[in-house]
């Protein structure tokens, strides 16, 4: 089988070569017709004679260009046929290739046999080439929308490709044979990585950083073949969203992970290779506002040519920092030499980027006019600042150690305190621009009219900020929350008040909408706002979107309020923690082909009543020789009970327990589920808007009074 | 009847005046609780890591039998206990485990630039952008053609009223 699927990456490796190199060919000679046709029709008064040489060239590159794409789709075959008998591999227990052995086990469940593919360095990067493979497939089908384009985009994806599978054939190769005697049973998959969510958590991470290579491969193509208006931009715009949904949910995902199995209480500990998913996110999101300028005004044609390259670039860049051990992070699963293969491919893309853009640069200018400070296109100005600044901000807090080292001779650590110093005001910041930028209009938006959109929503904001700060905690308010106490309650009570306010600026844009639609149909509200939405999906997905990011927000500023406590719990043993009480009811151990486990059963009472019993569990993995947690969660929309078992006490045998009340954290999970219903609703196609046709005039006069029908 | 220089100067001394008090009202909240052992136990505990190689924050180290964190509990209580100050209590920390033991930088020396730049880059990208859209609205306005008249002020204001109500849902 190893030598199937060796076979197989050395094909895709040749495959991809000749896509990239007879996809160049094509395009150089399809240039060279192109500008000989021209030339030909200029010395030709009536126009469209093709000498016979110039439809030599341009057939000729055209079969040539058709080999290459068709190369192309092959790749993706040769590519699946490696991850399937790399899978296939590993269901048969086959401890004679390395990656098998060290990933992977006899007793180890199905699902995570199959999510072996992605658990270790080489699997991981077979699977991102199989991503981009298939990212080339489609795109490559679909090459009919705009051909030439496509064919520029189809050899910049082949040059991404070429560098994984180099990868692949010669650093990382997935298919390497164990020396020697081979064991009879492997070393087992990292227990933190057996956890349900961990079996789609990486592939939908992968489909988000791979997929930001097909804008950068139809933004490098436009800007090469100098590609005229901005169709390339709406080409690509549903490839953006759907790569964008794709990270966000792969970085919640991640976090809800890191919450479930960890055992800390905690979904974003700032770790350098959480930074790197949300760095490209960041970028991303700032890229999805700013091309909106480039569709309704033209403007910000380099800005975004340097937006899609860097969440490109930053998507590689993460997983350089993941792979390369450059920056120590507790995901050091995947340290290895491979690191210099990334910084080499970082810095060649860079070099192959600027070069293009400085070449066709003056193709990029556009004639920037603003009438007002106080307008849409400001609002997404200083919103792109802040993402980016966000963007660098988490850049320079992962560097930080290393320029620290480098400038003073010591590392330090840079974790959550320095981000919730610095990163958190900026947040602020974007969420009042998600507030006010809604409301802004295009070109120029008079003071009066802000003033009258805005003030129901402030108002609204203001209130529920005084009700935070007012309601008393007996009344059962997990608030009470008084701003001067904490620098935390401080942060929290701006987030809640201005998640508020964006989400009053977003109900009072459907509530304003709709009345129209309702105004001309005599529709009922709900009805007029779904109609609304379906005229235009973009506009309002985007808003459910901001709407979801707000809830999310909400989740976040609960943090404010956790309280955690640790205690040792024989039989009966009662421990207290907020509004909870639980009762130790018993302890004990189990043991399993895969794991031996060890667990408390502990009841939960609130207000005197038992509202459930949950059981944390502590696993030894066999194979692996490692332990984890398995911590029970309870969620409220309220709170979370959050019970880890975090050992024996060596000396009696009891359960030591850690409990956290953790606030608000089910909004964070809502709130995901939101922004994904909202970009999927934005890529929904805008129903078509009602045309009306006037009434031809009667020729009967018609009579007053209903109509009688017989009897 | 006050002159304008002379009222903006009184003006002036009063909104100062205002501010000094908001800082010194904000200042002595932000000092409220600050004493409180198990309050600072909380505040500097979650200020510093694990060093067992975990990377978290001490006070979320949660492995029973770490080589590290129940000795480093002990001690940061043993400090506090002492009566010691923060910065002291830090800097015995970094002593004994190195710079790396402090969650963040600190804002002495080179580390200040971890949290200087950032907001740096704030103020240039916020002054960049203003400039940019002051250079932006102050261009003269496209050519047109011979024998159309520009339309401005109260009349393109009037038109784009009316495209607002006829097109914007």
């Amino acid at each position: 089988m190893a030598e199937i699927g060796s076979f197989a990456l050395l094909l895709a490796l040749a495959l991809s070569v000749y896509s990239l190199l007879a996809g160049i060919i094509a395009l150089a000679y399809q240039s060279r017709a192109a500008s000989q046709l021209a030339s030909a029709t200029a010395g030709h008064a009536g126009g469209g004679y093709e000498s016979p040489l110039v439809a030599m060239l341009r057939q000729g590159s055209e079969r040539i260009g058709e080999t290459a794409r068709r190369a192309g789709i092959a790749t993706f075959a040769a590519v699946l046929l490696a991850s399937v008998v790399l899978v296939i591999c590993a269901f048969r227990d086959d401890f004679s290739i390395a990656y098998i052995l060290h990933h992977s086990n006899r007793d180890l469940p199905g699902p995570y046999k199959f999510a072996v593919l992605w658990s270790g360095q080489e699997g991981s990067l077979l699977f991102w080439s199989l991503l981009l493979a298939a990212y080339g497939f489609v795109l490559r089908l679909r090459y009919k929308t705009d051909p030439r384009l496509f064919a520029y985009a189809s050899v910049v994806l082949s040059g991404v490709q070429i560098f994984f599978l180099l990868l692949l054939n010669f650093a990382a190769h997935p298919f390497a044979i164990v020396q020697g005697t081979i064991p009879a049973d492997g070393n087992g998959l990292n227990p933190l990585l057996q956890y349900p969510e961990m079996v789609i958590h990486p592939p939908m991470l992968y489909l988000g950083y791979v997929g930001f290579t097909v804008p950068f491969a139809f933004a490098l193509g436009a800007l090469i073949m100098k590609y005229p208006g901005e169709k390339w931009i709406n080409i690509t715009r549903r490839w953006t969203m759907v790569t964008w949904a794709f990270l966000t949910c792969g970085v919640f995902l991640g976090a809800h992970w890191a919450y479930s199995v960890l055992g800390w209480g905690g979904y974003w500990g700032w770790d350098p290779v959480e930074n790197a998913s949300l760095m490209p996110w960041l970028t991303g999101t700032a890229f999805l506002h700013s091309v909106m300028m480039q569709e309704k005004r033209g403007m910000l044609k380099m800005w975004n040519m340097w937006l899609v390259f860097a969440t490109f670039w930053l998507a590689i860049l993460g997983t350089f920092l993941t792979r390369s051990g450059i920056i120590s992070s507790v995901h050091a699963f995947a340290q290895s030499s491979i690191g210099d293969w990334f910084a080499w491919f970082l810095g060649i893309t860079l070099i192959v980027f600027l070069f293009f853009f400085f070449k066709n640069k003056s193709h990029l200018r556009s004639e920037h006019k603003l009438e007002s400070l106080v307008s849409r296109e400001s609002s997404f100005l200083f919103n792109n600042l802040l993402f980016v600044l966000l963007c660098f901000t988490v850049l320079w807090g992962t560097w930080f150690p290393k320029i620290s080292e480098f400038v003073q001779g010591n590392k330090v650590t840079v974790g959550a305190p320095f981000y919730n110093r610095v990163a958190i005001p900026v947040a602020l910041l974007l969420l009042i621009l998600t507030a006010v930028g809604p409301l802004l209009a295009w070109r120029k938006t008079s003071i009066e009219s802000l003033k009258r959109n805005f003030m129901w929503p402030a108002i609204g904001a203001i209130v529920v900020a005084v009700f935070l700060m007012i309601t008393p905690q007996s009344w059962g308010s997990p608030f009470g929350l008084k701003p001067w106490q904490d620098i935390s309650y401080f942060y929290s009570l701006m987030a809640i008040a201005l998640a508020v306010l964006v989400a009053l600026t977003v109900a009072s844009e459907f509530y304003r909408g709709g009345r129209v639609i309702s105004k001309h149909t005599r529709q009922g509200m709900f009805a007029s706002m779904v109609q609304l939405t379906h005229r235009n999906t973009r506009r309002y997905g985007g808003y459910i979107v901001h709407f979801g990011v707000v809830v999310v927000i909400i989740g976040f500023a609960g943090a404010a309020f956790n309280l955690d406590k640790e205690q040792e719990m024989g039989y009966g043993d009662k421990m207290i923690i907020g509004p909870y009480t639980l009762i130790c009811r018993s302890y004990t151990d189990d043991d399993a082909p895969n794991y031996a486990s060890e667990w408390a059963v502990l009841d939960v009472y609130k207000g005197g009543k038992q509202i459930d019993t949950m059981t944390p569990v502590r696993r030894f993995y066999k194979a692996s020789q490692q332990t984890s947690t398995m911590p029970d969660i309870r969620s409220t929309l309220n709170e979370d009970l959050y019970l880890v078992f975090e050992g024996l006490n060596q000396d009696n045998g009891h359960p030591i327990l850690k409990a956290h009340l953790n606030a608000l954290v089910m909004w964070i999970w809502m709130g995901v589920w939101i922004m994904l219903i909202g970009t999927v609703l934005a890529l929904v196609p805008n129903a078509p808007a009602p045309v009306r046709v006037p009434a031809p005039a009667r020729l009967e006069p018609v009579h007053a009074g209903p109509a009688v029908t017989g009897d | 009847m006050t002159s304008r220089p002379a009222l903006l100067t009184k003006l002036g001394r009063q909104s100062g005046r205002a501010i000094h008090a908001i800082l010194l009202i904000v200042a002595l909240f932000a000092l409220l609780g600050a004493g409180d052992p198990a309050t600072r136990f909380d505040e500097i505990g979650h200020q510093m890591m694990c060093i067992c190689g975990c990377n978290q924050i001490l006070l979320e180290c949660n492995h029973v039998g770490c080589p590290a964190s129940d000795g480093m509990r002990n001690e940061l209580m043993a400090s506090l206990t002492r009566g010691d100050s923060d910065s002291l209590v830090e800097q015995g920390f970094v002593q004994k485990y190195g710079p790396t033991v402090l969650a963040a930088p600190t804002t002495k020396g080179f580390d200040r630039a971890a949290y200087i730049i950032p907001f740096v880059a704030l103020i240039f990208g916020f002054g960049l952008i203003v400039m940019v859209v002051r250079a932006w609205k102050n261009r003269p306005p496209p050519a047109i053609a011979d024998g159309l008249r520009p339309i401005r002020g109260a009349e393109l204001e009037q038109f784009r009223d009316q495209a607002r109500k006829e097109t914007d849902l």
